[in-house]
C-alpha cells in the first residue's frame, strides 16, 4: 500500500511517516500544496493523508484539483474541529476527516477502511482458499492457525488479495509497495514472493511471466 | 406576578381613576336631578299652601255656612293660578275630588279661625293615594279638616315654639310641610313622592348602568391602548429573551425610530451589535487558540505513539523526545502569548511609567536580532536621535524586537531593515522599515488581528504564534500610542509606532 502524506509540520510529517512505514505501507511525504497536489496528480496513492493548512495551497485546493482527475482516497486531517469544516470536507470529495490531535491507532484504522473502500471491499476479512486475511487485525491464518510474516510480506500479501483474480503488474506492486527512496531493485520483489511461498504454500501467489503476480486467478 | 406587569398596573390605576370620574360625575347628576325634582315638587307644596293659608283667617264674625259657590274677597288669595279657577262644579274637579267646601271650622271655645277652602282648591288636593293632601289643627292641637286623601294617622307636628317653623319632613315617602295657621294653630300639607323618588331610583340606576357600560368601554380601550403602547416593549423584551438564550444575531424591530420605543430600541440593537462582535472575536479567538495548539499536540501525541509502539535505538528515541520539546516549547510560547494578551485586554498588565531614551533601547533591540539578521544577510540601520520617553522599557523593547524579527525574516536575502525616528507635536514617530515583499493590499488591514497569518506558509513554523502584532499594538495602545502598517507596492513593509512624549521640563 502507497501512501501520500501532506503535511507542513516538520515533526508531525517525520512521525506520521515513520509510523506508516512501521505498519508496512509504503510512504511518499510532501511539505507544502503544490508538490503535495503534484505527487498526488502524478503517482496512484493507496490513499492520500492530506494537512488542510498547507503553504502556497491549502487542502481544500488540493483535494478540488485531484478530483477532477483522481478518486484516490482522500483523509483530511485538520486542526479545525467545526462541523461546517467537517461538512465542507465531506462535500469537497473528502472520503474521511480526522480531527488533530488524533490517536495513531484511529487514524491507522480509518486508512485501513479507506483503503478497503478504494479497492472495492467492504469486509475486512479476505478469504483466499484455507487463508484468511484480516486486514483489520493485520494478520493472516492458514487453517486457523496464524503465519507469521513481515510487514512488507503482509503487505504485499493483502495488495493482492485486494486485487484478488486480477493480475498485477511488477510496477503496480513496485508503486504500491515501495516508496520513492528505496531502489526499486527487482530481486526484492521476487525475495518477498519467494518468502511468501514457503509461509503459504506454492500455489498461494501464481507468477504470470512477462504479466506479474496473481492471486486466487485461474492457473 | 400580574402586579408587576406595567400594563396590568396602568390598566388597574386607570381603571381606578376611570371609576372615581364616573362615580363623581354619577354622583353630581344624580344630585342635580334630585334637587331639581325636590324643588319643583316643594314649588307645588309652596303653592298649595300659599292656597290653603290664604283661605283661612281670624274668626269675622257670623257666616252662613254652606256652599259659596259666588265667591268674594274671601276667596281671594295670592296663590294666583288655580285660584281663578272658578265656576267649576264638582265635574271640574279631580275624580273623586271631594266636593268644595266652604265652611268654617269653629273651634272649641269658639275662637278659632275661619277656614274657607274655595271650589277652585279643590283640584289641587285630590282623593287618590297620591294626591296632595292637607291636615289642619287648632291651636291646642285638635285637628279641625282634613282633606280625603290624607293619611289616617298624621302626627301633629312638633312643637317649635312660638314663632317657629318646623323644616319639612319625610315619613316614609310622605313629605310634609308644615305653617302656622293664623289662629296659633298648624296646617300641614303632604303628598306621597314615592313615584318621584321612584322616578330618581330609575334615574340612579340608569346612570349606574351607562356608567358601568362606559367602565367597561374605556376599561376595553384602555386594555386595548395599553396593548398596543406595550407592544414595542414586548418586542424588546421577546428579543432581549432570545438574545440572553444565546442567539446574538436578533434585533428589535423598531420601525418608528423616533419614538421614545424607537430610540430605546435604536441603543439597544447598537449594543447587541457589539456585543455580537465582541462575543465573535471572543469565540474566534478561542476557536484560534485552541487550533495553534492542536498542531503541537498531535506532533506529541505522533511522537510518543510511534516512539512506543516497538523498540528503538536510542537516537530514535532521542529524535522523539526531542520532537516533543519543540512543540512543548511552542506551546509554552503561544501560552505565554495568550496570557500577555489576556492581561492587556484586561488592562492588568502593569505598566511601568519610567523615563527611557529611544535610541539606546533601539540600539539594544538590534542587538539583540543581530544574529538572526546575520543569518539572513540583512542589515540593519539604526540611526536614532536621543529621545527621552516615558513607559514601560521591557515591554516596549518586546515591541520593537518584534518588529525588527519580522522586518528581518519577511525581508529579502541581503536586504535591509531601516530604524527611523522624528519627533513632531509631542509625539514620536518610530518606523521599521524592511525591503521585502511587503504585505498584500486585502492583508494590510488585517495583519494586527490575532492569529491573522498574511504568510499561510507560515503556520506552524515553531516560533511564530500569530500574535506578535497583536500583542505589539496591545502594548502600545496601553501606552497611549498606536501602530499603523504601510505597504507602498515595491517599497517592502513598514511598520509606525506613534509614542507621545512626556511633557518637556519647563526648564
Amino acid at each position: 500500500m502507497r501512501i501520500l502524506i501532506v503535511e507542513d509540520e516538520p515533526d508531525l510529517l517525520r512521525s506520521l511517516a515513520q509510523a506508516l512505514q512501521e505498519e508496512g505501507y509504503a510512504v511518499d511525504t510532501a511539505a507544502d500544496g503544490p508538490s503535495g497536489l503534484f505527487n498526488a496528480q502524478t503517482y496512484d496513492y493507496d490513499a492520500v493523508v492530506l494537512d488542510v493548512m498547507l503553504p502556497k495551497m491549502d487542502g481544500w485546493e488540493i483535494l478540488r484539483r485531484l478530483r477532477q482527475t483522481k478518486k484516490t482516497p482522500v483523509l483530511m486531517l485538520t486542526a479545525r474541529d467545526q462541523s461546517r469544516d467537517r461538512v465542507r470536507g465531506l462535500d469537497t470529495g473528502a472520503d474521511d476527516y480526522v480531527v488533530k490531535p488524533f490517536d495513531l491507532p484511529e487514524l491507522f484504522a480509518r486508512l485501513r477502511a479507506l483503503i478497503r473502500r478504494g479497492a472495492g471491499q467492504a469486509a475486512n476479512v479476505l478469504a483466499v482458499g484455507d487463508i484468511v486475511i484480516d486486514t483489520g487485525a493485520r494478520q493472516i491464518t492458514r487453517g486457523g492457525r496464524p503465519v507469521a510474516l513481515t510487514a512488507r510480506e503482509y503487505a504485499l500479501v493483502e495488495f493482492l488479495a485486494l486485487h484478488h483474480g486480477q493480475v498485477v503488474t511488477r510496477t503496480a506492486l513496485y508503486d504500491h509497495l515501495f516508496d520513492e527512496n528505496e531502489s526499486s531493485l527487482s530481486n526484492l520483489l521476487d525475495v518477498h514472493v519467494s518468502n511468501i511461498r514457503k509461509k503459504l504454500g506454492p500455489g498461494f501467489i501464481t507468477t504470470r511471466r512477462g504479466h506479474g503476480y496473481c492471486m486466487g486467478g485461474p492457473e | 406576578m400580574i402586579l408587576k406587569s406595567i400594563r396590568w398596573r396602568l390598566q388597574i390605576w386607570y381603571g381606578l381613576v376611570f371609576l372615581a370620574v364616573l362615580t363623581g360625575f354619577g354622583l353630581t347628576a344624580y344630585e342635580l336631578e334630585r334637587n331639581r325634582q325636590f324643588r319643583n315638587l316643594d314649588a307645588e307644596f309652596q303653592k298649595r299652601m300659599g292656597a290653603l293659608s290664604s283661605s283661612m283667617r281670624p274668626p269675622l264674625g257670623p257666616r252662613g255656612p254652606g256652599p259659596d259657590r259666588g265667591g268674594g274677597p274671601d276667596d281671594q288669595f295670592p296663590g294666583g293660578g288655580p285660584a281663578d279657577d272658578r265656576g267649576g262644579g264638582p265635574g271640574d274637579g279631580f275624580p273623586g275630588a271631594r266636593p268644595p267646601e266652604d265652611r268654617p271650622f269653629p273651634g272649641p271655645g269658639g275662637q278659632d279661625f275661619q277656614f274657607h277652602l274655595p271650589s277652585s282648591l279643590t283640584n289641587l288636593f285630590g282623593a287618590e293615594s297620591n294626591s296632595f293632601y292637607y291636615v289642619i289643627w287648632g291651636r291646642n292641637g285638635d285637628e279641625l279638616a282634613r282633606s280625603e286623601a290624607a293619611p289616617r294617622d298624621v302626627p301633629p307636628p312638633p312643637d317649635t315654639g312660638p314663632g317657629g317653623q318646623p323644616p319639612p319632613r319625610m315619613r316614609g315617602a310622605l313629605r310634609e310641610f308644615f305653617h302656622a295657621t293664623p289662629g296659633g294653630g298648624s296646617l300641614l300639607v303632604g303628598r306621597s313622592i314615592a313615584e318621584d323618588l321612584a322616578g330618581l331610583r330609575v334615574v340612579a340606576w340608569s346612570l349606574a348602568a351607562a356608567g358601568t357600560v362606559v367602565l367597561l368601554l374605556g376599561l376595553t380601550g384602555g386594555w386595548w391602548i395599553a396593548t398596543r403602547a406595550m407592544r414595542p416593549v414586548e418586542d424588546i423584551s421577546a428579543t432581549a429573551v432570545k438574545i440572553a438564550a444565546g442567539d446574538l444575531s436578533q434585533r428589535i424591530s423598531a420601525a418608528d425610530t423616533d419614538s421614545e420605543l424607537g430610540r430605546l430600541a435604536a441603543v439597544l440593537n447598537s449594543t447587541f451589535s457589539r456585543l455580537e462582535t465582541a462575543f465573535a472575536q471572543q469565540r474566534q479567538f478561542t476557536a484560534d487558540a485552541a487550533h495553534e495548539l492542536r498542531t503541537p499536540i498531535a506532533v506529541m501525541l505522533t511522537q510518543t505513539q510511534t516512539a512506543l509502539s516497538r523498540e528503538r535505538a536510542a537516537d530514535e528515541y532521542r529524535a522523539a523526545v526531542q520532537a516533543c520539546q519543540r512543540a512543548a516549547q511552542r506551546m509554552r510560547k503561544l501560552m505565554e502569548s495568550l496570557l500577555q494578551l489576556a492581561r492587556l485586554d484586561a488592562g492588568q498588565e502593569t505598566m511601568k511609567q519610567l523615563p527611557f531614551d529611544l535610541s539606546k533601547l533601539a540600539a539594544d533591540c538590534v542587538e539583540m536580532v543581530a544574529p538572526l539578521a546575520d543569518a539572513r544577510r540583512v542589515k540593519i540601520q539604526c540611526a536614532l536621535p536621543p529621545t527621552p520617553c516615558l513607559g514601560d522599557p521591557e515591554q516596549f523593547s518586546q515591541v520593537l524586537t518584534n518588529l525588527l524579527a519580522n522586518a528581518i525574516e519577511y525581508n529579502k536575502p541581503s536586504g535591509q531593515v531601516r530604524l527611523t525616528a522624528e519627533t513632531q507635536s509631542g509625539v514620536v514617530k518610530l518606523t521599521v522599515a524592511d525591503t521585502g515583499e511587503g504585505i498584500a493590499p486585502e492583508d494590510l488591514p488585517r495583519i494586527f488581528e490575532r492569529f491573522y497569518r498574511a504568510d499561510k506558509s507560515r503556520s506552524g513554523t515553531a516560533g511564530h504564534t500569530g500574535l506578535g502584532l497583536a500583542i505589539s499594538r496591545a502594548i502600545v495602545r496601553a501606552h497611549g500610542g498606536d501602530i499603523q502598517a504601510a505597504s507602498p507596492p515595491g517599497a517592502g513593509a513598514a511598520f509606525t509606532v506613534t509614542l507621545p512624549l512626556p511633557p518637556r521640563p519647563s526648564s
